[in-house]
């Protein structure tokens, strides 16, 4: 069994002045114990939507359907108080934005030591302890426990809001663009840590980023979200090497490679914008954009076809695709 | 390879410091050098913190120097009245955040034309308009005339803020994070659009950002800014690929879009501007120093101690290159 498994998700938000807007639509994934996946796409595709949506973390008129198992336990089914413990003990998130998350009045020690407090089993070292075991863990001296977060960089403190989350020690951890505040030196600090706990934790991690580029290095499968649907997904060498949707080739060209004289001189983009997810076009949605678009595009339900060892694509294309073209 | 050609800005030990705190001024620029050529595309890169927002503004005459000065075409600023006036002519500004720099109760004419009005430009001003939109990529321009920015997508925002700015002829831009704040998608076009309206109209490009890539597309010559000082410069194609000071070796080696260099993740956050350290003031996060190579070297006390003035702005690649200097005398 799957560590996490997400069957045909769907997350409709509900709106005042329009029609309800469709963010997910239709997701499958899963993940094993100590696995690594990144999702990438832009702004509006639905990434962020599809974590919350897998903690229950959205809006009460927000409808959600389809089924999220955790370790075969469905998390749409549990009590309030079976998925607040699952919050902490089994599926943590970090979220973007350290600045808001953390309490700016308490000490960063003491929010630690809380969340200890009320979800671990109990058993074990004594919160302080543990508390300082954790500060070192994510590379801060144990004494920055007494800070408080306005004393804290923001490198700083997405490193207090890892060890929070992994201070009840999760199996799972939804990483929500957690360094994209963060300037390169500091992301690329946060990224080794990532990293190092998923080696030395066995932590399954999804790495949620707009940020194709970030991915490369620590996720060994990847997921590529367009409009609400992942579009692409397979071993993230080959993904960006020798991308097999369209869009997935464009987004990978969007980031440079220094050195290489295709890029010299040459950036390179796509028409038009990101569809709006209150109005998404026919057929495959990146149709208006799809520079190898083909006249049964507008018209053809494309849905993830086997596009080699390993991989699926969600284009007419791929070698498994049942339309001819 | 600049040798014929004319800086068309020319900063000459410059000093932008804000009033500080406890611990002193900020000192956001420290010291700067640099000339930008007539028609080049210079990037200056580095990380937040650095100063380079700061030198990009003091360019455009938004910032005072506290102390040093900014020649454009040989005549330094004149920051009275009319010499403002004139600057804010030939030198155009776009921002990060095309959305925060458009008034969001404007028209995109009136964006575009204000510039012209302000000016006084003389001439058809809806020819105007319409011929910078239409340059910018929105097409027809008449169908944008009388939207407003919330009914159009963050890229065509920045179109609009760079017809706006092109409008006017300007001999300079000044691009600040001009598509950081853009899906990546849409972030290649913004800049081909840049580039070919640059290079049409022969404008000099100052672009500022932290993106090592973007400065790979775009940039003839790249300058690499740490604490209010320049500490490298050159062609873009050598200083990315041939890095020689350890910072820019450093920030190189952490930029995923660079494969073939061993990461090489510095401790520590950039340092404040408030306490720049003495000596090299790169020298308490230097790999040269960690790792004992300046002790080898003999030269760990002169990082400490002595600021260096030339660029690249370090000892050791100073020492490195007198050695090869040596050599190469040795040989002949």
């Amino acid at each position: 069994m799957s560590l996490l498994e997400v069957r045909d998700l769907h997350v409709t938000y509900a709106a005042a002045s329009s029609a309800p807007v469709p963010a997910v639509r239709g997701v499958d994934l899963t993940l094993d114990v100590g696995e690594t996946l990144g999702i990438a796409g832009e702004s509006g595709c639905g990434k962020s939507t599809m974590a919350s949506a897998l903690l229950r973390l959205l809006p009460k008129d927000t409808e959600v359907t389809g089924e999220v198992l955790l370790d075969g336990e469905d998390v749409f089914d549990m009590r309030p108080g079976r998925l607040r413990a699952v919050r902490w003990t089994e599926l943590a998130i970090v979220f973007q934005g350290a600045l808001h998350t953390l309490n700016p009045v308490r000490r960063v020690g003491d929010q630690i030591a809380e969340a200890i407090r009320l979800h671990s089993s109990g058993n074990g070292a004594s919160p302080a302890k543990r508390v300082a075991e954790l500060l070192e863990l994510v590379g801060l001296p144990a004494r920055r426990a007494s800070a408080y977060p306005h004393q804290l960089s923001g490198g700083q403190r997405q490193r207090v809001l890892i060890a929070l989350a992994i201070a009840c020690e999760p199996r799972m951890l939804i990483a929500d663009e957690p360094t994209t505040a963060l300037d390169v030196m500091v992301q690329a600090q946060v990224l080794r840590l990532l990293a190092d706990l998923q080696r030395d934790l066995g932590l399954a991690i999804i790495f949620i980023t707009h940020d194709l580029s970030t991915l490369a290095n620590i996720c060994r499968r990847i997921a590529v979200m367009y409009a609400g649907r992942i579009v692409e997904e397979g071993p993230n060498d080959r993904v960006f090497a020798e991308a097999a949707h369209p869009y997935t080739r464009a987004l990978a060209a969007a980031f440079p490679v220094i050195g290489d004289p295709r890029f010299r001189m040459n950036p390179s983009g796509l028409p038009g914008d990101p569809p709006d997810p209150r109005d998404v076009p026919s057929g495959c949605p990146f149709h208006p954009r799809c520079p190898e678009a083909i006249d049964i595009c507008p018209r053809t339900q494309v849905e993830l076809w086997p596009a080699g060892a390993g991989r699926e694509a969600a284009c007419v294309h791929v070698s498994g695709s049942p339309v001819a073209t | 390879m600049n040798g014929s050609r004319r800086p068309l800005l020319e900063v000459r030990d410059l000093y932008v410091q804000y009033p500080g705190g406890r611990d002193g001024p900020a000192r956001a620029v420290d010291g700067v050098n640099l000339d930008v050529y007539e028609g080049e595309t210079l990037a200056l890169v580095g990380e937040s913190g650095c100063g380079k927002t700061t030198l990009a503004r003091a360019l455009m005459g938004l910032h005072r120097p506290t102390s040093g000065h900014i020649r454009f075409r040989g005549e330094p600023l004149s920051y009275d009245r009319d010499g403002m006036r004139e600057h804010r002519r030939r030198a155009q500004m776009i921002f990060q955040d095309p959305t925060g720099a458009l008034n969001a109760r404007q028209t995109l004419y009136e964006a575009v034309a204000e510039g012209l009005r302000v000016q006084k430009v003389q001439g058809n001003e809806e020819g105007l308009v319409a011929e910078a939109l239409s340059r910018a990529g929105l097409r027809p321009p008449e169908s944008f005339f009388t939207r407003y920015p919330y009914e159009i997508s963050g890229g065509q925002r920045q179109r609009v803020i760079i017809a706006g700015a092109m409008v006017l002829n300007p001999s300079l831009l000044v691009a600040d994070e001009p598509v950081s704040a853009l899906d990546a998608s849409v972030r290649g076009e913004i800049l081909s659009l840049m580039l070919g309206l640059v290079r049409q109209a022969g404008i000099t490009v100052f672009v500022v950002t932290h993106d090592l890539g973007l400065a790979w597309n775009v940039a003839d010559r790249v300058a690499v800014m740490y604490l209010g000082r320049i500490v490298e410069d050159g062609p873009a194609e050598q200083l990315l690929t041939e890095p020689r000071h350890p910072y820019t070796r450093a920030l190189l080696s952490v930029v995923p879009e660079t494969k073939q260099m061993e990461a090489q993740v510095l401790r520590g956050e950039t340092p404040d501007p408030t306490r720049i350290p003495g000596g090299c003031r790169f020298h308490p996060r230097c790999p040269v120093v960690e790792s004992g190579e300046a002790a080898r070297l003999g030269i760990e006390d002169k990082c400490r101690e002595e600021d260096p003035r030339f660029l690249p702005a370090c000892h050791a690649v100073r020492l490195a290159s007198d050695d090869e200097h040596e050599a190469y005398v040795h040989q002949r």
